[in-house]
């Protein structure tokens, strides 16, 4: 038995070469397509800063988009998106996340509930193009609110619904079960155990799941040019603080506008090739401005794992 | 004996109590019903424009007319052109991002050691953060002059262009969900498998991989469905023709981009042209819909539970 075994070896390192060799060959295989998708971001970031940094000074964000390719600017862009995100927090924000508490702490297991459920996860894979459909038919032409900011910032609010639910959802469901039984032990009704212990302690991941939201709403291109968004504005809405009382007015929410991405749009779909420059120096301000977002995010969520012990 | 009007006292601060915890209550779950109403709302909306379009329009014409030219004097709606230029970008992206998300997913969760993995997991979520009008200029300004150095006769609007940049935007979905389902199986089927003799690749292919299979699949449909409904990378490099070809060498139309195309004009509301957008955005729904369904149908056969 022994002198057969010893016979085969040979034959049996062969084998175990070849296993192992598939194993490298994987190996790199691996490592190249992880390289390529880095690599693609990297040729992508890195030439748009290239082309675009010509375009890059003090002038370009004060500037209002122009005719001239040299002198066009990105403020009304900047400004509108600014004020559309504004918006969207409004919204998204206390909608998302009393959503995400009623249906960790409150819902009933009940078929509503099922249905609610079900339906936030098929939100998240409807495609963004349909959600302009349906700001175009509810807000713009149903209620009448037109092609305006409050119709743009609602439309992203209920975009990124899903995901800020699913977020909050996801780190209530890591608070242990033990922290709602003492305070309720000490007589705390449902919503004092909600707010005091509830929310401070998933703060962070729902702050998470509220900033990667924003950077994907302030990206977003399709369903705002849906609601019919003007490419071309050389104004900025009114200003929302006023010297004179109340100090607040309204006005701009229902004023017409233009965001980074669209304005991004534009000048990519010029021929011209001046304005291609103005498309790459938009964009990598896009990128940077979604890319420290997400790195905030990430860099939270990161935190949060190490500090937490329950 | 002063605690009897004490205790009513508290009685009726606890009424109040539950009144306001019952309006508390009564506000999250409107909250949360407000997902419920946005999907209501959009089949209202989709159907009840659809209806008005397919007043004007046989539906028979709409499923087999070859031709769409809705805007033009002599209109034609056939949603078959779209169609096709909707599932060949679609098609170039997913030979791009399945294969590609899954190697990376294999390797990020069998083979790479925990350093790699802590680094590069963020950097594929980054990915995933890029908006997609830069995909489009990159597809349009990078990529399409690149191909036509290999293909002299690439024309400056492609759909393989498109598609290809559309891959590597869908990559980071695929591969992050594709990894989560893969390191969900147990460390027992793994340990099992070496101490059998396997190697890691033989354990990831014949082990790992079959017992993720389901997760793995939704990976893939949720990756059909970001690359049937993406619409700025099509709009900016595919053209805005449409065109009744399966050839990705050549411009076209998507679905998606048509709805750009008529947004970006200025069609009066209620006419046939504005319809027309809900028309195809019912249509978006429906092949997204159809697919999703065979997803959920492959999941359930493939499903294991341990």
């Amino acid at each position: 038995m022994k002198i057969e075994a010893a016979a085969n070896l040979p034959e049996l390192k062969a084998i175990i070469q070849k296993s192992k060799r598939f194993d490298l060959i994987f190996s790199i295989l691996g490592f190249l397509a992880l390289l390529l998708a880095v690599m693609t971001f990297v040729v992508l970031f890195a030439q748009m800063a290239i082309t675009g940094w010509e375009r890059i000074s003090p002038e370009f964000f004060t500037n209002f988009p122009s005719r001239r390719a040299g002198s066009a600017g990105i403020l009304s862009a900047l400004v509108g998106s600014i004020l559309v995100m504004l918006v969207t927090a409004f919204a998204a924000i206390p909608l998302g996340v009393g959503a995400g508490i009623y249906l960790e702490e409150y819902a009933p297991k009940n078929l509503l509930t099922d249905i609610i459920e079900i339906n936030v996860t098929n939100l998240a894979g409807v495609p963004s193009i349909v959600y302009g459909l349906l700001a175009l038919g509810v807000f713009v032409y149903g209620f009448g609110l037109g092609q305006s900011i409050l119709t743009a910032g609602l439309t992203l609010a209920l975009l990124i619904l899903p995901i800020i639910i699913v977020a909050t959802r996801e780190s209530i469901r890591a608070i242990p079960q033990h922290i709602r039984e003492a305070a309720y032990g000490m007589g705390a009704t449902k919503w004092q155990v909600v707010k005091d212990h509830i929310v401070p302690y998933s703060l962070s991941g729902i702050l998470t799941g509220i900033i990667i939201g924003l950077s994907r709403a302030i990206g977003e291109t399709a369903p705002i040019i849906t609601i019919g968004a003007l490419t071309f504005i050389a104004f900025l809405p009114p200003s929302p603080v006023g010297a004179e009382f109340p100090w607040i007015n309204f006005e701009w929410l229902s004023s017409g506008f233009t965001v980074m991405p669209i304005q991004m749009f534009n000048w990519t779909s010029r021929p011209d090739e001046a304005f291609q420059v103005n498309a790459a120096a938009a964009g990598f301000i896009l990128v940077l401005l979604t890319l420290s977002m997400n790195a905030l995010a990430i860099f939270l969520r990161y935190r949060l794992r190490k500090n937490i012990s329950w | 004996m002063s605690s009897t009007p004490n205790v009513s006292a508290r009685f009726a601060k606890n009424r109040f109590r539950n009144t306001k915890e019952l309006i508390i209550e009564i506000i999250l779950f409107f909250a949360a019903f407000v997902s419920v109403a946005t999907t209501v709302g959009i089949i209202w909306v989709l159907v009840s424009e659809s209806i008005h379009f397919f007043e004007h329009v046989s539906f028979f014409d709409f499923v087999t007319d070859t031709l769409w030219t809705p805007l033009f004097e002599d209109a034609h709606y056939g949603i078959m052109p779209l169609l096709a230029g909707t599932l060949t970008t679609s098609l170039v992206a997913l030979s791009v991002a399945i294969p590609l998300g899954t190697i990376i997913a294999i390797y990020l969760s069998e083979f790479a050691n925990h350093k790699v993995r802590e680094v590069v997991k963020p950097f594929l979520e980054l990915l995933g953060g890029v908006p997609t009008i830069v995909y489009g200029y990159f597809a349009l300004v990078v990529i399409t002059p690149l191909l036509q150095i290999v293909f002299p006769e690439l024309p400056g609007f492609s759909m393989l262009s498109a598609g290809l940049v559309m891959g590597v935007a869908i990559i980071p979905y695929i591969s992050s969900l594709a990894e989560d389902a893969m390191r969900a199986v147990p460390m027992s089927m793994r340990e099992g498998s070496y101490a059998a003799g396997a190697t890691r690749l033989q354990t990831a292919l014949r082990v790992v991989f079959p017992a993720a299979l389901s997760g793995i699949l939704s990976a893939y449909i949720l990756g059909i469905s970001r690359a049937v409904g993406e619409t700025m990378i099509v709009a900016v490099a595919a053209g805005m023709q449409p065109n009744l070809t399966m050839n990705p060498m050549e411009p076209a139309q998507t679905i998606s981009a048509y709805i750009v195309q008529v947004a970006l004009g200025d069609l009066p509301h209620g006419s046939i042209g504005y319809q027309s957008i809900f028309a195809a955005g019912l249509a978006l729904m429906l092949l997204t819909l159809v697919f999703n369904i065979l997803g959920h149908l492959l999941r359930k056969r493939f499903r294991e539970v341990y």
